[in-house]
Formats: C-alpha cells, sequence, structure tokens
C-alpha cells in the first residue's frame, strides 16, 4: 500500500499551489502526478510518487551514501553513480534475484 | 530504472551481507514494519543472506491487513446501495468480509470501482452529481496526504456528493502496542520509509528511547533493506537505541511539512481497531468537525457494530510476528490468494502472500 516509485518530472502545469501538476517519466511509463506536497520540485528532479501525489524529492547526494560506505571498506571501486543500469558483475552462485522493475512500474501505488 | 536498479547491485548486497557477517556476534530478532519490506526480502531471498540467527520477523505494515472486519463490512453495505459509485484501492476488493467481499458486490451488479488516487473519485463525483461517490480512505500516513487533499478539495469544490469511509492509520502506536505485549521478541525495527517521508523520524526518538530498541528508518530495494539490518545490529551489538535514517535520499528528518498541514487540516487522532491487535488508542486519523459533512458513516447513518474475527484465520498472529505465515495450518491449502481466509492472503503487501508466492516449495513442505 505504502509503494511509491521514483519518476523523473518531465513537465509541470497548473498555476494554483495544490492543483500543480507533473508529467513524470517512470523509465519510460508517462503518469501524472500532483506536485503539491514538494513544491521545490522543478523539471528534471525525481520524485518519489504514491498513489498520484509526489510526496517526496529525491536528494542525488544521499542517494550516493550506501555506495560511498561500500567504496569506503575498498569495495565497488569501479562504481560509477547511475544514470543507467548497474555495472554488469559476475554473480555469485546464491546471488539474490535482480529483477529489473516491471512489478515497480506496475504496482504504481 | 534510476534510483531502482542501482539499489539491486548484487554484488554490492553480497558485499553488505559480508559485513553484516563480519560484526554480528549473537542472534538477534529484528521485523520490517512494512508489508512492501516483507516482500522484497521474500522475493530477493535477503533474509537468506542473513548470519545464521539474525531473524527477520515481519510486521503489521499492511494497512489492507489491518483493516478490521467491521470496517470491510461497512464497505460492503455502502457499496451495496444503488445510489452509491463506490471507488476503492484494488487490494481491499477481494479481502473477505464476514459475509461476502466488494468485488462480489460489484459481480451482482453494485457500482464498485477500482482507483489508483483519490482524486480519481473527485473527478467521478463532478461527472455523475445524481449519485453519491463513496471514497475508501485506506491507508498509512504515506496515503493520508492523497486523502486529505481529495476532501480538502471536495470542500473547497462544494462537492456534496462526495464522502469518505476512512480507515487511516498510524504507525508508531501500533509498534508501541507490539512493544507492549507480552511474548515480544522484537529487539530492533527496520521502520517504513515512506510513512516516514511523511512524518519524518522525530517521531520514534521517544519510543527508542523508552523501550531501548534501535529503529532504523529503512527503504525498499535489497541494499537499503540490507544496510538498515546492518546499522540495526551495529547498534545493538553497541548497545545502542537510536533512530537512524538509511533512506536519507528520500526521508529528511521533519518529513514533509507541506503534507503534514493538510492531513492536520483535514483529519485528527482518534482511536482506531487493528485487525490482530485491537483497539490502539490515538491509532487512526477521522474527519475533523468541519469536514464531518464528507464522513460516509454519518452520511448512510451506519452505526458501530462488533463483528467476530473468523477463527479459522491466524492473521491476528502473522500481523503481530508471532506466527510465520506458513505454520498456519490453513495455509496454501484452504486459504490461497483466490480463495483467501484473510487479507494477508489478498494484499499484495500481505505476509501470507508473500509466502505463498515466493516461497512456495517450502509451503509444500510444510502443508
Amino acid at each position: 500500500m505504502c509503494l511509491a516509485v521514483p519518476g523523473r518530472i518531465t513537465r509541470i502545469s497548473g498555476q494554483d499551489p495544490l492543483l500543480r501538476t507533473g508529467k513524470v517519466d517512470f523509465g519510460g511509463v508517462l503518469k501524472e502526478a500532483n506536485l503539491a506536497y514538494v513544491p521545490e520540485a522543478q523539471v528534471g528532479d525525481y520524485v518519489i510518487v504514491h498513489v498520484g501525489f509526489a510526496i517526496s524529492r529525491l536528494d542525488e547526494d544521499e542517494a550516493t551514501k550506501v555506495f560511498e560506505y561500500l567504496r569506503s571498506i575498498g569495495e565497488l571501486a569501479e562504481w560509477e553513480p547511475a544514470p543507467g543500469p548497474p555495472p554488469a558483475r559476475p554473480k555469485p552462485e546464491s546471488a539474490p534475484q535482480v529483477s529489473h522493475g516491471s512489478e515497480s512500474k506496475g504496482r504504481g501505488r | 530504472m534510476k534510483y531502482l536498479d542501482e539499489y539491486r547491485d548484487a554484488a554490492a548486497a553480497h558485499t553488505l551481507a559480508r559485513e553484516l557477517a563480519r560484526i554480528t556476534t549473537r542472534p538477534w530478532t529484528l521485523m520490517e514494519v512494512c508489508g512492501g519490506q516483507t516482500h522484497a526480502i521474500l522475493k530477493f531471498g535477503l533474509n537468506e543472506l542473513l548470519p545464521s540467527g539474525v531473524e527477520l520477523i515481519h510486521g503489521p505494515g499492511c494497512p489492507v491487513c489491518v483493516t478490521p472486519l467491521e470496517l470491510i463490512d461497512k464497505a460492503i453495505e455502502i457499496a451495496s446501495r444503488p445510489e452509491v459509485i463506490f471507488c476503492s484501492f484494488g487490494d481491499m476488493l477481494r479481502v473477505p468480509g464476514s459475509g461476502t467481499d466488494l468485488l462480489s458486490v460489484k459481480a451482482a451488479g453494485g457500482d464498485v470501482r477500482i482507483v489508483y488516487s483519490p482524486l480519481d473519485t473527485l473527478k467521478i463525483a463532478q461527472q455523475h452529481p445524481d449519485r453519491q461517490v463513496v471514497f475508501f480512505g485506506v491507508g498509512f500516513e504515506t496515503t493520508a496526504p492523497a486523502t486529505a487533499m481529495a476532501v480538502y478539495q471536495a470542500a473547497r469544490q462544494g462537492l456534496s456528493n462526495f464522502s469518505l469511509l476512512v480507515s487511516h492509520v498510524l504507525v508508531p502506536p501500533a509498534l508501541e502496542a507490539l512493544l507492549r505485549s507480552p511474548g515480544c521478541r522484537v529487539q530492533g525495527f527496520l521502520a517504513a520509509g515512506h510513512v516516514c517521508a511523511i512524518m519524518g523520524c522525530e517521531q520514534y526518538q521517544p519510543i527508542a528511547a523508552r523501550y531501548h530498541v534501535p529503529i532504523v528508518v529503512a527503504g525498499f530495494e535489497p541494499l537499503d533493506i540490507l544496510q538498515a539490518v546492518f546499522l540495526c545490529i551495529e547498534q545493538l551489538e553497541h548497545g545502542r537505541a537510536e533512530v537512524q535514517n538509511q533512506y536519507s535520499r528520500v526521508v529528511r528528518t521533519e518529513g514533509n511539512r507541506p503534507a503534514q498541514q493538510l492531513v492536520n487540516e483535514v483529519f485528527q487522532v482518534v482511536p482506531r481497531q487493528w485487525r490482530g491487535l485491537g483497539e490502539i488508542p490515538a491509532s487512526g486519523l477521522g474527519l475533523r468537525p468541519g469536514y464531518a459533512a464528507f464522513d460516509a458513516e454519518r452520511k448512510f447513518g451506519l452505526g458501530d457494530k462488533k463483528v467476530a474475527e473468523p477463527a479459522d484465520c491466524l492473521s491476528g498472529l502473522v500481523l503481530q510476528g508471532k506466527l510465520t505465515p506458513h505454520e498456519c495450518p490453513a495455509f496454501g491449502g484452504r486459504c490461497t490468494p483466490e480463495h483467501p481466509l484473510g487479507a494477508t492472503m489478498v494484499s499484495s503487501e500481505g505476509a501470507c502472500a508473500a509466502y505463498y508466492r515466493y516461497r512456495r516449495v517450502d509451503a509444500g513442505a510444510c502443508a
């Protein structure tokens, strides 16, 4: 129920602050989201969307923290922040299943 | 997709798991609060990456699952009226009430519609001024701002044919109820990241201090969950009990102030019944007196009635983390997603549905 998905704002319309609406790109799927709760959000920003409302603007600096930690312990020296999918790596045998989000896109709320 | 795929990197997950094994010296029991996290843990097999003795037990963070039977019955009663268009998130339609479910009401000719956003309901109300349009407002703090906006806009537009059946619940009082319950095994929490995106982290500090439990606000992707487990166990190993924010790319300490303001404008804190947990004081949201005209229970004159939970569904114990879904005698046999006995098997975030979907081999062995 609390599922919320990150997407990039591609367009903003509406003058009324409560009805400000963004066209949000979720990996190629475009949907409208109400932006009343993220008044600071601009075109190009990533927001987390839940039941048609952007509830938070993604902080790009904070987003790299887990990878900085991994780098600090000598792992992932080659890791580059997104865009794009993660670098291909050999998967250990018992690797967790890594899937690529078709379900997240479908479960938009 | 950016901000999803990189948090599913298998090699990074294994590194975190190794780090976790390095710092863990004894068994610990943690609870992930949110049903979305439960699903990610089972889907990606994250519990199998944990050091032996570290156990994740599944919390009550599925609003569909904790909605009490009497409220489902009220929804069914309202949805069965010919003048009503009843709007709901899809998850609620197959949750069994004491007699039937909303999907059966729809099959019998009732106008029951699935909506993506509460605001869709307002459009339906505008298009059908001769009908009563009711929204089933289910959800935690994450969803309350969306429902609040629908009510606020309805008031602004003078939409008199819109009303709300409210079933909003709040996470912190439920955590306290769990910690106070006899036999509680939880030593640390992974808090629900999207709830905290709205409410911030401050509410959890008194709980961490009073019950001496670490609380780590966690995201929903594999690396988020593994890092949150790492932070939680690091605290436990050092005897600390603090609130930490793993999901800082989304959650600010103070939360989302504009959303909090609109929720406070429309709603007030009320006691609420939780399936499996009983009535918890100050654990839900109800409409403020100024918005009482939008209260569906009042509009349709539904009184209080108590309905007993079905005896053969043990979801109450599952919701408290006291029973693992496949330990229930009905699991996978009399109770499946096609023929659920209780909401935990219906909802896409219910623990029973997660076990059924991702742990079928175990389920077969245990049946």
